[in-house]
């Protein structure tokens, strides 16, 4: 039993950073009807800035306090983002316009790879430490319940924390804020928005660079706990299914997804694995995925699209 | 003047229907095939043929059956690395099985296989679309992936899925040499080439782009959607499974799953992006685009940096390699979403009415 709920935990936490990772997908999805492959690589082009700013801030500025480099690298790192947000709209998105959901796909697939070399480029690709300062123990808990405890990392309550910190800005950020409303508007239709003087261009700035953090935060949570290297890109590839799941409009779909995808990565892994010569996480997800395409397209919290095929 | 259809007046239907009405064209066609079949072979290298020649016209192969699906037919579809694996085990299998196999109908037994595979991954085409179809054929390429690492039986038992074949021949002639290897290869490509454009040409490839172009409409003037989608499913596959057992059997020799990654599939991808979507001579110019591009780029860029006098190291080549991809591929959709083929194609327009702009 005891077992049982380890590997469950486990598959949530894992699940935590693909919803992460699929929060960013549908963030962009939502706000601009892109669906943005780059996604992945971004969380590796944010998490290779914190990790080599974090090194290099007190080469600099010579700081001896590891949080404020840390802040600091956060701070940097997030511009980052938002530069690359800008320059994605003014190089890329805005000639896109009105083209089909294809070729906008193909446009992202284009970025992800323009940013995995760059970063690659800029920021080097050996396998760095992100440390924030997370504590590494495990803890035993339920002691009591079952013999011998839970297992469960201390470091994995803490990014949950994050991650759930991060979605409650989110929501409040969407249903409050002016511009959280006027994203609203432009993922419900770009012209009426438009019409109203909803500067679109702005908007779609705005919405990259919120999904650039997110990148930032999954990059963070995921580069402190298994180091920053390139495999980090084809995180995107593993939330695919999450988005599939969960629906590709929807924010709580997006979470919920990534925790099932996790739970039934590790969950099959360990009770079927072993009759099928094991690694079967690598497909699991695309096939749970592609069973619940042909039951419910729109996923679970997703926005009904009437389409014919 | 040198390129105008003026007074070449058809006189019967078979004329008038011909692949290439204009006389030119079909000159320069042919000068084409004697430069691929007698001038390269008997001029270039061995080094040029193997590291140039035959990747060459195995992409072109396989990007040639990834744009039957994806450019004439509108599926998306990311699993061609797949198919190409499918292929080029399934091949393995019957010569390591079968005593005596001849290599052509291992080949092409290998595309069969593939064919069924991609038929199979195919099947959600008819319920999904876009990029929801995306992520299926991503599903056929991880479970491809998985297969042939962990499932002992189709690697004949070896460790880490790593296989080799070794002593083709066709008959009594052998495949070994380069020059050999290369017009095998390239009688497979000129043979597939042929029969893509004519299909492409008949009634099935009309059903496909008009499937492409506008399904509901498709089907209201009776065509149907099933059997048009998974006919180019089928077609494609075989070609791209053809295709990976060549480049399994003559291009590598020896090779692992990890050959035909995702990686290659988005490569394949972005051949047809660059080449030119619904075109079959894109899928050559974009195999050459990104066969030629990588060499081109490890040669150029240390001379550049020698000039501003910095040394490149070869990582860095690679991650600039890739992001000249990623950029060429955004600029690509930007500037001329149909691609190289559709730049040659306003080129002979312009030639045609030359001297006069109109």
């Amino acid at each position: 039993m005891s077992f049982f709920l380890e590997t469950l935990f486990g598959g949530l936490m894992a699940g935590m950073l693909y919803a992460l990772v699929a929060l960013g997908f549908v963030l962009i999805f939502k706000a601009s009807g892109v669906f943005n492959f780059a996604q992945g690589a971004m969380v590796l082009f944010a998490a290779l800035a914190m990790a080599r700013f974090s090194e290099w801030i007190p080469q600099w500025f010579g700081i001896g306090s590891a949080l404020v480099a840390n802040v600091l690298a956060f701070l940097m790192a997030g511009l980052c983002m938002v530069l690359i947000a800008w320059l994605v709209e003014r190089l890329a998105l805005r000639y896109l316009v009105n083209q089909e959901g294809a070729t906008l796909l193909m446009a992202t697939l284009g970025i992800s790879y323009f940013l995995d070399g760059l970063g690659q480029t800029i920021f080097g690709s050996n396998i760095y430490q992100i440390n924030i300062g997370m504590p590494k123990d495990p803890v035993f808990i339920l002691e009591q319940a079952f013999e011998g405890g839970l297992l469960i990392n201390k470091e994995d309550l803490y990014a949950a924390l994050i991650a759930a910190v991060l979605v409650a800005t989110l929501s409040v950020f969407f249903q409050k804020t002016a511009t959280g409303r006027a994203l609203r508007a432009v993922a419900d239709d770009h012209q009426a928005a438009l019409s109203i003087g909803i500067p679109l261009n702005r908007i779609w700035v705005i919405v990259w660079s919120v999904a650039g953090v997110v990148a930032l935060v999954a990059g963070m949570i995921w580069g402190s706990k298994l180091g920053v290297q390139f495999s980090l890109a084809t995180v995107a590839l593993r939330a695919l299914p999450v988005l599939i799941l969960g629906g590709l409009t929807s924010v709580p779909g997006a979470i919920i997804g990534g925790l099932i995808i996790g739970v039934g990565e590790k969950l099959s892994e360990v009770y079927l694995g072993p009759l099928v010569g094991g690694g079967i996480e690598i497909w699991f997800a695309y096939v749970l995925a592609l069973v619940f395409l042909l039951v419910r397209p729109q996923g679970l919290f997703g926005e009904k699209i009437i389409d014919r095929v | 003047m040198l390129y105008r259809e003026n007074g070449q007046i058809k006189t019967s239907y078979r004329a008038d229907q011909q692949i290439l009405p204009i006389e030119q064209d079909r000159h320069a066609m042919l000068a084409l095939l004697v430069t691929a079949s007698v001038l390269i072979p008997s001029l270039a290298s061995d080094y040029v043929l193997r590291a140039i020649g035959i990747p060459f016209l195995i992409m072109s192969l396989a990007a040639l059956g990834v744009n039957i699906l994806v450019g004439y037919c509108g599926q998306i579809s990311l699993g061609s690395g797949a198919f190409m694996a499918i292929g080029a085990y399934g091949a393995f299998n019957l010569m390591a099985r079968i005593p005596d196999m001849p290599l052509i109908p291992a080949l092409l037994l290998g595309g069969f296989f593939a064919m069924i595979y991609g038929i199979g991954f195919g099947l959600p085409s008819l319920r999904v679309k876009g990029l929801y179809l995306a992520v299926a054929t991503l599903a056929a390429q991880f479970f491809s992936d998985w297969l042939f690492l962990r499932v002992k039986w189709l690697t004949n038992h070896s460790s880490s899925g790593s296989v080799s074949v070794g002593n083709l021949h066709v008959g009594s002639l052998p495949i070994e040499t380069p020059i050999q290897k290369y017009l095998f290869c390239l009688a497979f490509v000129i043979f597939f080439a042929l029969i893509a454009k004519n299909l492409v040409r008949s009634a099935v490839g009309r059903e496909w782009m008009a499937i492409r172009d506008m399904d509901v409409a498709a089907a209201v003037i009776g065509i149907r959607p099933t059997y048009a989608k998974l006919s180019a499913f089928a077609v494609s596959s075989f070609i791209i499974g053809i295709a990976g057992s060549l480049w399994a059997f003559v291009h590598l020799g020896a090779w692992e799953p990890a050959a035909f990654s995702v990686e290659i599939s988005f490569r394949l991808l972005f051949m047809v992006i660059i080449g030119g979507m619904g075109s079959i001579m894109g899928g050559f110019l974009g195999a050459a685009f990104i066969v030629l591009l990588p060499i081109f780029l490890s040669q150029a860029l240390p001379a550049v940096g020698g000039v501003f006098g910095f040394a490149i190291s070869t990582a860095t080549i690679a991650h600039i390699e890739t992001m000249i991809f990623g950029g060429l591929i955004v600029w690509f959709l930007i500037v001329e979403p149909h691609g190289l083929s559709k730049l040659w194609s306003l080129g002979k327009q312009r030639l045609r009415i030359w001297p006069f702009p109109h």
